[in-house]
């Protein structure tokens, strides 16, 4: 025994249990409807799971701290909606484990950043970002295009996803390390079944350098795609108000 | 289960089990035969170690 | 002299036991560094090896040759308080303290020009920034938490620390937690989930030291000798409770493998939000308040010489803060794609938090009524009645910044990060560098610190840097959300957000001015409270004249 006491005495005992049931109730209203009122998350067209790159991607930012200073959040005020576009739906995150919402604008929203500037734009940002915006403070990322990405482990991201809940099949674990080849050649012979698996899904070789597979294209593959899954032409604003 | 239920059941029966938690906190603070255990409790920190 | 307990012991079974612990996760951690396919975790490995392994030849070492028994020297009430552990958590406490600020100031600087992030991984802000956070909170605060509520719970009770063991077990498995994380957090380990960044195998680790520390507080609780609990008991209790209940719901987690540092969140986007903000807001309510509440309740009593002003009060601050705390969590959701119930709900409950709050501030000002002339003499005194009055502070702004047309200018921007930092400095800091002032002397067995005059410069110093610090981010940050949504006059946004960027480079610089000015005060501190253990001689109180010689 670690401890030597005398009883297990009737006022401390007391007190843990008060306690213990004070503070659960709160969360036990406020968290456990989430789960299962159906309006919490809206029906949309397009959502689909990260591809493997794409997901390798969002884990170099993860790894990065970019949440730290970019949110992925755009609110249903004015400003927010002026400056990144249509406000962000709980069906854009419902695969995000972890969500990124963050909690600072140190630098912009990425919530719909996709597509929104050209891979190069982005490689010269990543290497310095006050090359292309002088008057920015982010951090230089220089190293991510001169390292290798490592997909040793991709499958088993995708099937430990699978496990807390995102859709992928037998197939896309299997497959995993094929597919993130052939988003980045869409001249290869995986890509026919790559695009099956994950239709829409932007292929190319995203870091300028289709020698490597480096982390700069992973992590470029997941920004360009932020945002772009949903179609927003045919999404019902009413029908989803809560 | 509608949010409306939930939102109902929050207003009655939530509303008046938290108000019951609250006074039992206030007639255990102010219940009279604890005054002098709290008035001792008060100084415990002044005591001789 | 008599005392009230026979000298404390250890047994060979308990020895016994937690050698075969340390075995265990020994060899556990031998596995890891075999079969890990990441450089950072057989790093870690490594560490969890030879902290096992150190684990072990100190529990072997422990009475050994003794028969078990412990040096130890009974107190003048004649009880063998169990200080040793503590005076290694004031360390610790004082060491992490710098780390966290100086970190926290580099930042400040990378913020101000951005070449000192350097270009390289280990030293770019993203992974700086939760090592400054974690060392804050978890380091800095969490050391000053185990040495004040281990003095407080044996002193208000009358009986020495339960196991001989488990409180060093609690110290060394904690600063082992602090390690994983921040070298973690530098080679890339994270969760990205904020002042819950360590993965999941450190979670599990703190989850297994933080049971140890529950036991040993509610052990020597037991082996109380008066029946009522102390208040500051009360607030200690829900503090580890509610910790432990947070820390393991928002870590749930799949791991990649079990040789992997990678692990994907059990709940995913709105759901996984409010379970982060819930965890993150309750983290505030219960780490950084309700602990440091409980030290509040001992040490500014204990220092003016005052009973508690009213202890009824105590007790419903108590409960209501605790219950309400738990709610506001929705705060940091607004506008979001979180349901309008909730934030409705975070919103009322965020408000209603001003009143227990002010509640418990006003029970810590009102307890220096008839002490107020000390504040003139006592400058460590002085610290704790202004973290009180910060806490005042800081508890009205919170409830401002909740109500939702407020949070829409201020959420995202600079005025959340004054917002905390009124809080962290002002309150948290102060009150534990109030709590280390005292505990030196105390524990060191001196009559006073070696220096009050430092300790009033300490004082000054910091309170400078803090009011540069909250004035710069309060200006920065509304002037940045009034940029954001800020318009001509045919409707298009005014600033494009890089404009924004450089409207707060002087923010940036000033408030980084006043994260050094708070690191040079902590410098000051350390050396006092280290001259204070060397026994270098005892302050003159300020005021009186230095005795001719």
């Amino acid at each position: 025994m670690l401890f030597k006491y005398e009883n297990l005495e009737k006022n401390s005992i007391i007190l843990v249990i008060g306690i213990l049931i004070v503070v659960a109730i709160g969360g036990i209203v406020e968290i456990a409807p989430l789960f299962y009122l159906e309006n919490t998350i809206e029906k949309v067209q397009g959502m689909r799971p990260y591809t493997p790159l794409e997901l390798a991607g969002r884990n170099i930012y993860v790894r990065e701290g970019c949440y730290l200073c970019h949110s992925q959040m755009i609110r249903s005020t004015r400003g927010d909606v002026e400056r990144y576009g249509h406000y962000s739906l709980a069906a854009e995150s419902m695969y995000d484990h972890p969500f990124q919402w963050g909690s600072e604008r140190t630098g912009p929203d990425l919530a719909r950043v996709g597509k929104k500037y050209s891979d190069s734009w982005h490689q010269e940002h990543m290497h310095n970002p006050r090359d292309v915006v002088p008057e920015s403070i982010m951090p230089a990322y220089p190293f991510l295009a001169k390292t290798d990405l490592d997909y040793r482990n991709i499958a088993a991201d995708l099937r430990a996803n699978k496990e807390v809940g995102v859709p992928y099949t037998a197939d896309d674990i299997k497959y995993a390390v094929a597919d993130l080849k052939a988003q980045l050649d869409p001249d290869s012979d995986g890509y026919d079944a790559f695009i099956k698996r994950y239709p829409k899904a932007q292929a190319r070789d995203f870091d300028g350098n289709p020698k490597k597979i480096s982390e700069l294209d992973a992590l470029v593959a997941y920004l360009q795609m932020l945002g772009t899954l949903v179609d927003f032409s045919i999404y019902n604003d009413a029908a989803n108000s809560r | 289960m509608t949010h409306q239920d939930v939102a109902n059941f929050a207003e009655s029966w939530g509303l008046a089990f938290l108000f019951i938690m609250f006074v039992v906190a206030v007639v255990y603070a102010y219940w009279p035969g604890y005054k002098k255990k709290f008035t001792k409790a008060a100084s415990r920190p002044l005591d001789e170690e | 002299m008599t005392t009230l307990d026979s000298p404390p012991t250890v047994s060979n079974m308990a020895k016994g036991s937690m050698t075969l612990f340390l075995g265990v996760g020994v060899l556990l951690a031998l596995l890891i560094v075999a079969k890990t396919t990441s450089a950072a975790m057989a790093f870690h490995g490594y560490i969890m090896i030879f902290a096992f392994t150190l684990g072990i030849v100190g529990v072997i070492n422990l009475g050994f040759g003794k028969g078990g028994r412990i040096t130890a020297e009974a107190s003048p009430a004649g009880v063998f308080y169990n200080d040793g552990v503590i005076k290694a958590c004031v360390i610790a406490a004082v060491f992490w303290g710098i780390v966290a600020f100086l970190a926290g100031d580099i930042l400040a600087w990378q913020m101000s020009y951005p070449a000192l992030d350097l270009g390289l991984p280990w030293t770019n802000f993203g992974r700086l920034r939760p090592l400054h956070t974690s060392a804050a909170i978890f380091a800095f605060g969490g050391n000053v938490l185990l040495a004040s509520s281990f003095y407080v719970v044996q002193r208000t009770s009358k009986a020495r620390l339960a196991g001989e063991i488990a409180p060093w077990f609690v110290f060394w498995g904690y600063q082992l937690f602090i390690v994983l994380a921040a070298t973690g957090y530098l080679l890339g380990i994270t969760q990205s989930r904020e002042y819950a960044e360590p993965e999941w195998y450190v979670d599990i680790w703190l989850t297994i030291v933080w049971v140890v520390y529950l036991l040993v507080f509610l052990g020597t609780l037991w082996r109380r000798r008066e029946p009522h609990i102390y208040v500051a008991n009360w607030f200690f209790l829900s503090f580890i409770i509610t910790i432990a209940m947070i820390h393991v719901v928002n870590n749930l987690a799949v791991p990649v493998s079990f040789t992997e540092p990678k692990s994907y969140s059990l709940f995913s986007g709105v759901q996984d939000a409010l379970v982060q903000w819930w965890y993150g807001h309750s983290a505030v309510g219960f780490f950084l308040t309700a602990g440091f509440l409980g030290i509040m309740y001992y040490f500014v009593p204990k220092r003016a010489q005052r009973p508690v002003y009213s202890y009824r009060l105590s007790i419903i601050h108590f409960w209501s803060l605790i219950f309400l705390y738990i709610w506001a969590g929705p705060h940091h959701l607004f506008y979001t794609a979180l349901p309008e119930w909730t934030q409705t709900l975070g919103m009322t409950f965020s408000i209603m938090l001003w009143m227990p709050s002010w509640g418990g501030m006003i029970n810590g000002l009102m307890t220096l009524n008839g002490a107020w002339d000390k504040l003139r003499t006592d400058p460590v005194l002085k610290m704790l009645a202004v973290s009180i009055a910060f806490y005042g502070m800081v508890t009205f702004e919170g409830p401002l910044m909740a109500i939702k047309a407020v949070n829409s200018l201020s959420h995202y921007t600079n005025w959340t990060i004054g917002h905390v930092h009124s809080g962290t400095l002002g309150w948290v800091s102060y009150v534990s560098f109030g709590a280390l002032y005292c505990l030196v002397p105390w524990l060191w067995k001196r009559k006073e610190l070696y220096s009050l005059k430092l300790v009033n410069m300490h004082f000054w110093i910091s309170a400078i840097g803090i009011v540069l610090y909250i004035t710069a981010m309060w200006v920065g940050g509304i002037t940045q959300g009034l940029m954001w949504r800020a318009y001509d006059n045919l409707g298009f946004l005014k600033y494009s957000f890089v404009e924004t960027v450089e409207a707060m480079h002087p923010y940036y610089i000033i408030r980084a001015v006043g994260g050094l000015l708070f690191v040079i005060g902590a410098l000051i501190m350390a050396y006092n409270l280290w001259r204070t253990a060397r026994g270098h001689g005892d302050a003159v109180p300020i005021g009186q004249a230095v005795p001719a010689e």
